[in-house]
C-alpha cells in the first residue's frame, strides 16, 4: 500500500493535500483497500461548508458505506466530478484522480496538527 | 477458533481478503466484487463452499422422515436429482431452506453453513423409525464453478458428459481422478456445477489447480462470499437469517413453489394452511432504487411517509448498475410497480417494486 508523505492524514483514513489557503481531500490507500469496490460517492456541491471532524459526504462501496469526515474546516470550491461518474477511480487511484474535494481552508494551520505518514501507518499498523 | 476449509491456505496465497463466516475464515473478495461477478455472469469463477453443511439420510424410514421433516414433496425425487427445500417449525417459521439430493439408497441434505447445529439438532429430535443421520459435514470439501463457461471448463477434467447433466441432477464420477458428486446446481443465476468431495487438503488442491489450469483460456477467476452475494441478490434468491428466518413463514417469503400443501402431513403445514386462508399481511418484494443510493439490510421501507416493511437484502446489482434490494412490505404495497421510499441516513430515497429476478440474460 501507499502513502505520500507530502499528505497530512486523519485517523479517520482521510488525506488533505495543502497548497496555501486551499486544500484537496481524498480517502487513503487503505481506506479504499478496506472498502472495497467503492460504487457511489455522495458530496455537497461547491459553497458547502465543512467542519473539522464532521461527516461531509459518504461513501457506499458494494458491501459498506462510510463516512466522508472533514480534515480540518473550510469551504468547498470544487467537487471531483469525476469521482460522481466513475467513482471506481477512487480504488484505482486514491491520491491522484480520485481525489474528493478541493477547499479554501478556514485556518491552513489547522492542517498541522493531523497525522503525518509516519504517525498514520502507525495507525493503521504498518 | 475459527475453522478453516481445506483451500484457506489456497486463499491466503492468493491475497483473499478474509472474514468470519459461519464460525470459519472465508474469502470475501480476491481481487474485488465487482471484478468477480462480471467473470461469473460473462465467464467462469470458482467459489469455496466448503463451509456449507452436508447431511446424509438413511435408513428405511428415511424418505417418510423427509417427507414429515421438509416442506417440498420428496417422494417426487428419482435417484440423481435434487430439490430445493426448507424445513419449518410447527408455527410456520423457517428453521433453513436446503437442497435434498437423492442418492441410489440415501439422501443428502445441503445446508446453510450457518444453521449447521441447529438443522441437525432439529433434524435428530424429529427422528422416528429407522432413519439415521450422519453430519458428513467437516470431511467434506464443496466448490462451485459457476458462469457461462463452466461446463467447457470442467468438461475436460472429468469422463462424465456434463452436456447430459439436467439442472437439478447429479452424477457420481471421476474428477480430476477423485470420486465425487458433480452437481448441476449454483447460487448465481448461471450455468454451473456443484462438487462435492473429500475434504483432503491435497487432493483440494489438486482439484482447485486443475480446474484453474483448464479455466486459464477463460479467465478463470477465484470468486468470494461478497460476489456470491451479489450474485444471488440480482436473482432474488433468498439468503437465511436477511430474507427468511424463524420469524417468516415460505408463501410470504415467494418459496410457495416449493410448500407442496396438498402433500400429507408435515411439520408446519397447519400454521402455512392456516396464514394461507387468512390471506397473507406482507410479500418479500424486490426493488430497484432510481438514484445513486444503496439500501442496506434493515433500513425502513416507506409508502406515503408510512413505514411498510424494512429491507432484508441491499447491495449495488454490478449487472445493473443500480441499488437493489428486498424486503417485506403489506401486501396491499406489493404489486409490481408500486412506487416507494427507502430510508437511507434519514433521507427519502424512490424506488420501485419490480419483478425478480432483477437480472435477465440478454
Amino acid at each position: 500500500m501507499n502513502f505520500p508523505d507530502n499528505l497530512k492524514y486523519t485517523t479517520e483514513h482521510e488525506w488533505i493535500r495543502v497548497e496555501g489557503k486551499f486544500g484537496w481531500i481524498g480517502i487513503t490507500d487503505y481506506a479504499q483497500s478496506e472498502l472495497g469496490d467503492v460504487v457511489f460517492v455522495e458530496i455537497p456541491a461547491a459553497g458547502a461548508k465543512i467542519e473539522k471532524d464532521k461527516s461531509f459526504g459518504t461513501i457506499e462501496a458494494v458491501k459498506a458505506v462510510s463516512d466522508l469526515y472533514a480534515p480540518v474546516t473550510g469551504e468547498i470550491v470544487e467537487v471531483n466530478a469525476e469521482v460522481k461518474d466513475h467513482p471506481e477511480i477512487v480504488n484505482k487511484d486514491p491520491y491522484g484522480n480520485g481525489w474528493m474535494v478541493k477547499i479554501t481552508m478556514s485556518n491552513p494551520t489547522e492542517a498541522n496538527a493531523l497525522l503525518d505518514v509516519q504517525a498514520y501507518k502507525t495507525l493503521i499498523g504498518q | 477458533m475459527s475453522k478453516h476449509t481445506p483451500f484457506y491456505g489456497i486463499h491466503k496465497s492468493l491475497g483473499a481478503k478474509i472474514v468470519e463466516f459461519a464460525g470459519y475464515e472465508m474469502p470475501i473478495q480476491y481481487t474485488g466484487i465487482i471484478d468477480e461477478h462480471t467473470a461469473v455472469r460473462k465467464s467462469v469463477g470458482v467459489f469455496d463452499v466448503s463451509h456449507m453443511g452436508e447431511f446424509f439420510v438413511r435408513g428405511k424410514d428415511a424418505l417418510e422422515f423427509l417427507q414429515k421433516t421438509t416442506i417440498n414433496n420428496a417422494a417426487k425425487l428419482k435417484p440423481y436429482e435434487i430439490q430445493y427445500s426448507a424445513m419449518c417449525y410447527e408455527d410456520g417459521g423457517l428453521i433453513d431452506d436446503l437442497l435434498v439430493y437423492r442418492l441410489e439408497n440415501e439422501f443428502m441434505l445441503v445446508v446453510n453453513a450457518s444453521n449447521l447445529q441447529k438443522d441437525f439438532d432439529w433434524l435428530q429430535s424429529h427422528k422416528f423409525g429407522d432413519v439415521e443421520i450422519e453430519n458428513a459435514s467437516d470431511r467434506t470439501a464443496m466448490l462451485a464453478v459457476q458462469g457461462p463457461k463452466s461446463l467447457e471448463t470442467i468438461q475436460q477434467l472429468t469422463p462424465e458428459d456434463l452436456s447430459k447433466i439436467k439442472y437439478y441432477n447429479f452424477r457420481q464420477n471421476a474428477f480430476a481422478e477423485m470420486q465425487m458428486i458433480i452437481s448441476r446446481t449454483g447460487y448465481t443465476g448461471e450455468p454451473g456445477f456443484e462438487l462435492y468431495f473429500n475434504a483432503d487438503e491435497a487432493q483440494a488442491k489438486k482439484i482447485w489447480d486443475s480446474i484453474f489450469e483448464a479455466g486459464k483460456k477463460f479467465d478463470i477467476m477465484p470468486v468470494g462470499l461478497g460476489a456470491r452475494d451479489t450474485l444471488r441478490l440480482e436473482m432474488g434468491y433468498c439468503l437465511y437469517g436477511n430474507d427468511i428466518d424463524k420469524s417468516t413463514q415460505p408463501l410470504e417469503a415467494g418459496l410457495g413453489w416449493i410448500t407442496k400443501l396438498d402433500k400429507n402431513d408435515f411439520i408446519g403445514k397447519n400454521a402455512i394452511t392456516a396464514a394461507k386462508k387468512e390471506g397473507l399481511k406482507r410479500k418479500l418484494v424486490g426493488f430497484v432504487l432510481q438514484d445513486k443510493a444503496l439500501a442496506r439490510h434493515g433500513y425502513e421501507i416507506l409508502y406515503d411517509k408510512k413505514v411498510i416493511g424494512k429491507v432484508t437484502s441491499g447491495t449495488y446489482a454490478p449487472s445493473l448498475q443500480k441499488g437493489i434490494g428486498m424486503g417485506y412490505v403489506e401486501t396491499e404495497y406489493s404489486n409490481t410497480g408500486t412506487e416507494i421510499f427507502i430510508s437511507i441516513r434519514d433521507r427519502e430515497f424512490p424506488a420501485s417494486i419490480v419483478p425478480l429476478p432483477f437480472y435477465k440474460k440478454s
